[in-house]
């Protein structure tokens, strides 16, 4: 069962219907239990930074990161990849579970933001989760803030600068695009998803 | 690199698509899922669904529409017609769309905008505006293009942006459904003053237009329907033309 963290950041039902579509069991779900039965786990959301406060106020913060620690394939969206680093400059007080160095950044005043609309991914060798999509694959973003370039980035997109689109180490996925809203190649990633075995 | 999004725009009336001349003379274009799921095969980068009549009483009808719609689309969905209030949005979300787009009700009560970008984030706000040549200038016009506002489409598109919309979705009513090529001072007056994309709707007749509202328009994205529709334009084709003639695209899909 694939667990799909509900804390109230946004409109999780697109990302269900996907997984669904794909023939996955999923649990939309806000309770610790749950996340930390399931095999594997996905971290949604969209919006403000700040919203992540209420993965701590909901006590999800320590079974995500036992989860993590244990192995279990786990895939941040947006939000929830963002979450993967120490922080963003969007909220300073929330801290992110720092298990990627950096903090995300907000987009350079000469270019429209926030970046929404569908830009290519630069996929970097070696990457699982992007293996089955085409190098220069197109899909769906809508953010404002970006997160940095690290050594464990799976793939590049621009908008007036470079920034880190895709990101993984060992179980822990993360992407900053929408693949439940990017047509094929989306659907493609998540199914990836679903046959990635834990570490 | 970002690319020109292509938007298919399905206007519905009692649960069918349909399409009018200057917001007139209704034509049945067919099942809104099967419209929906044709022109995202086609290779739209986004379905609009627009509920021109909302009435109270076709409420349950949009809702099941947006349902049945949502069901199998895996391109961003935009719902639109009859959101009064944060409770209407949320219906609509949780039949299965991705942003709404409100654009008589954010008139009359622009806090509404920021009370569901609070909730859904603004990403999940389109404001739709309506704009008409008046004596040199553009004004705003409401309820399905019938009510002038004495609104400038500039300023509110700016006041809009400010109060939280995502995105703003921006019609001719002079070019609707017209096909002789989008009103590209009216897009580019606003695209040029608001940070957030900018979609141009009205006129859509040719690849041509596109170019035109895309380069001297500045728009961000670009909806059309009759073309679509009638089979005049195939999406996929029109991709094509403009991506040969250097316009970022999606393409292919």
């Amino acid at each position: 069962m694939i667990a799909i963290v509900d804390y109230g950041a946004g409109n999780l039902k697109s990302v269900r219907k996907a997984f669904e579509y794909l023939g996955a069991e999923v649990e939309v779900t806000a309770r610790s239990e749950v996340v930390a039965s399931a095999d594997k786990i996905v971290l949604p959301g969209v919006g403000h930074f700040s919203s992540l406060q209420a993965l701590e106020n909901a006590g999800l913060r320590k079974p995500l990161l036992q989860g993590i620690s244990s192995g279990k394939p786990f895939l941040g969206i947006c939000l929830g990849m963002q979450w993967l680093f120490e922080g963003s400059d969007e909220c300073h007080d929330i801290a992110g579970s720092r298990l990627f160095p950096g903090k995300c950044r907000r987009f350079s005043p000469s270019v429209k933001s926030p970046h929404v609309g569908w830009n290519s991914l630069a996929i970097q060798p070696g990457s699982r989760l992007l293996r089955d999509i085409a190098h220069n694959s197109f899909v769906y973003f809508t953010h404002s803030f970006h997160a940095p370039l690290v050594t464990e980035t799976a793939a590049v997109s621009e908008h007036g600068l470079k920034f880190a689109a895709a990101v993984e180490r060992d179980n822990i996925f993360g992407v900053q695009f929408h693949p439940e809203k990017s047509g094929d190649a989306g659907l493609t990633i998540l199914k990836t998803f679903c046959e990635v075995r834990r570490c | 690199m970002l690319t020109k999004r292509i938007i298919a725009c399905l206007d519905m009336d009692a649960g069918r698509v349909v399409k009018g001349v200057r917001f007139k003379n209704l034509r049945d274009a067919g099942d809104p899922k099967e419209c929906a799921a044709a022109h995202a095969r086609d290779g739209a980068d986004e379905i609009v669904l627009l509920d021109i009549t909302a009435t109270s009483g076709n409420r349950r009808t949009l809702l099941e529409a947006v349902r049945s719609t949502a069901r199998s689309l895996f391109i961003p969905f935009t719902v639109g017609g009859g959101i009064r209030q944060l409770e209407d949005a949320a219906a609509v979300f949780e039949a299965g769309a991705d942003k709404i787009a409100v654009n008589s009700a954010a008139v009359r009560d622009p806090a509404l905008i920021g009370k569901i970008a609070g909730r859904f984030g603004s990403q999940a706000v389109v404001v739709a505006i309506d704009a008409k040549k008046v004596n040199g200038s553009f004004e705003v016009f409401v309820a399905g293009g019938r009510e002038p506002t004495g609104r400038e489409a500039v300023r509110w598109a700016r006041e809009a942006a400010a109060c939280g919309a995502g995105e703003i979705l921006l019609t001719s009513m002079d070019r609707d459904g017209t096909q002789v090529g989008f009103d590209c001072d009216l897009v580019r007056s606003v695209a040029e003053v608001v940070s957030i994309p900018v979609i141009a709707s009205g006129g859509a007749g040719s690849a041509r237009d596109f170019i035109e509202v895309f380069g001297e328009g500045r728009a961000d994205a670009a909806l059309a329907a009759s073309i679509f529709h009638f089979g005049m334009e195939n999406i996929a084709e029109l991709k094509r033309e403009l991506n040969d003639a250097g316009v970022p695209m999606r393409w292919p899909c």
